[in-house]
């Protein structure tokens, strides 16, 4: 049966990269709130906001706005998850002779194509907005490596969110707060000019550190210790989440 | 069809119990289907029909008992059932963002077949789904999406084919064009289980009917054996025979009495027809 979890995940990847293309609006959706919000900090908050550094103020909130695109992406993932199990066609999959992880690997490459393509097209407006980078290839390389981390840890707890939910919002609402967290982070303004404890927060969760070394990426300084930390956050995350998706899956279809 | 009396059931469940916490299900039932054979299961709204369905086609795991279907026990050897059965479940389980025949051919890619295209066109054809082939299922009507939920589990010929209240919800001109499509499959030597709360439905179908009543099987026979169960005061009526239905309620006792949970999505839909 193993053989087949590749032409599986394949065929199912196909099948909900499709309901994507013929509702392209979930990623258009996806893209809209983080658009605006990159007009409202650039040009209504960003001349007031003194970032301490010699960039635009494009360039400096960029990662920030990046990383919200693909929490609130994600939401769409537990929701399409959700409603395949509403709909009686994950019990006919669960019934059928193909090889179980392939549906939700399924809807887990089909939401990091889906972030990705929203991706593309905040870094098509931002450099409308004035964004520029010098990063080389390997930067490029390495910034997509780390998004594509932190879709994939997203991704894998919004499978969680899918199959635990008893309603459609409640498939969603799981990814409010990660919404809310690169705002309690180095993304839109400096950690130092918060409060303490605010501050101290803001520093030591994983938000500061991706966006850090995101930054760092595209403006060609040393990224530092700070992708360490990140890419412990981002794989401890992944790892934890992988696990418990796979449990709670387990316990759904045994 | 004679050789088939002797082979093994298609379908043995010896015992099988269920409770979801506090809620006693399934208390013993036991069957056997022939294969070949179209099997009634027949039982009011709540009876735990959908429940035995679920057990047999692996998706739910029972307390206790056994049950096999083309010979491979459905707990020890659930990856060889689903090889040899399909399922169309209570509620029909399409892709409404597909069209129908991108429905068809991803069933026939997971089954791992040849022709997947070939496949689809030749069900849409038996399906009269032809025309409507190319559209997304989301514009179908409520007998088409039956159609082609039952069309996607006859892809890769399964011996064995589970039906869970096939016509419930489907309006009757729907409702006989499923039912030539089931007699058709016993034809071609599928067994069939069906589920239902339509007395006329089993009467019509089956070879035999079993009774899921308060978590057993009360009763289990041919219709004509079945019949005979009446009490012969019935005689008098001489032209007219008794119906599956005067069977049913001698059995469990005056009037249709359910102990579970009300009205289901469907008893409104199709008011005209007897239940239980
Ligand atoms: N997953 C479940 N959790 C709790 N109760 C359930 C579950 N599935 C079914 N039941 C209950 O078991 C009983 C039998 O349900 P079901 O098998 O769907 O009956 P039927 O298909 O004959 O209408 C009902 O009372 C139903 O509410
Ligand atoms: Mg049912």
């Amino acid at each position: 049966m193993t053989t087949n979890v590749l032409a599986d995940t394949g065929v199912l990847t196909g099948r909900s990269l499709r309901h994507i293309l013929r509702s392209p609006d979930t990623i258009i959706t996806t893209a809209v709130t983080p658009i605006a919000l990159m007009l409202l900090f650039v040009y209504v908050f960003g001349g007031a906001i003194d970032t301490g550094s010699k960039e635009s103020y494009v360039d400096y909130m960029l990662p920030g706005i990046l990383l919200i695109t693909i929490a609130s992406g994600v939401a769409y993932t537990a929701y399409r998850l959700f409603l395949d199990m509403q709909g009686g066609i994950f019990e006919r999959f669960q019934s059928m002779p193909i090889s179980r992880p392939s549906v939700l690997w399924a809807h887990v490459l089909t939401s990091l194509a889906a972030n990705l393509a929203s991706i593309a097209i905040i870094i098509g407006v931002a450099l409308i907005m004035g964004f520029r980078t010098g990063a080389s290839v390997a930067a490029w390389l390495a910034v997509t490596g780390i998004l594509v981390l932190f879709t994939l840890a997203l991704t894998w707890i919004a499978v969680i969110a899918g199959l635990s939910a008893k309603t459609v919002d409640g498939a969603s609402a799981f990814s409010y707060p990660l919404i809310f967290l690169p705002f309690i982070s180095s993304a839109f303004v400096p950690t130092d000019s918060m409060p303490g404890p605010v501050a101290w927060f803001a520093e030591n969760q994983p938000v500061t550190s991706i966006v850090n070394t995101i930054r760092a990426l595209f403006a060609q300084e040393p990224v530092g210790n700070e992708i360490w930390v990140a890419l412990g956050w981002l794989i401890g995350i992944l790892v934890v989440a992988y696990a418990f998706a796979v449990a709670r899956y387990r316990k759904k279809v045994s | 069809m004679t050789t088939t009396q002797t082979l093994a059931p298609a379908i043995r469940v010896q015992g099988i119990e269920k409770s979801f916490k506090d809620l006693q299900v399934l208390r013993g039932v036991d069957f056997d289907v022939q294969a070949g054979s179209i099997f009634a299961l027949l039982g009011s709204n709540g009876a735990g029909k959908t429940t035995m369905v679920r057990i047999l086609s692996t998706l739910l795991k029972s307390d206790a008992g056994t049950a096999a279907v083309h010979g491979f026990d459905v707990s020890a050897k659930p990856g060889d059932v689903r090889e040899s059965i399909s399922l169309t479940g209570q509620f029909a389980a399409v892709d409404d963002v597909l069209t129908g025949r991108e429905n068809l051919v991803l069933v026939a890619k997971l089954r791992h077949l040849k022709n997947p295209r070939e496949i689809a066109d030749d069900l849409l054809k038996r399906f009269s789904l032809t025309e409507a082939g190319g559209r997304r299922v989301a514009t179908y009507s409520g007998g088409m999406r039956r159609r082609l939920d039952i069309a996607m589990s006859l892809i890769g010929n399964p011996p064995v084919i589970f039906l869970d209240e096939p016509t419930t919800g489907l309006d009757p001109q729907a409702r006989t064009e499923v039912w030539q499509t089931i007699k058709q499959l016993a034809g071609q030597g599928t067994t069939v289980l069906l589920t239902t709360q339509y007395l006329d439905e089993a009467e019509y179908l089956a070879d035999r009917i079993a009774i899921l009543h308060k978590g057993t099987i009360i009763q289990n026979g041919t219709l004509s054996e079945l019949k005979q169960l009446l009490p012969t005061a019935k005689v008098e009526y001489v032209e007219k025979q008794p119906s599956l239905e005067d069977v049913f309620l001698a059995l469990v006792g005056e009037t249709g009495e359910t102990d579970t949970s009300p009205d289901g999505p469907s008893d409104s839909a199709v008011p005209a027809r007897k239940e239980f």
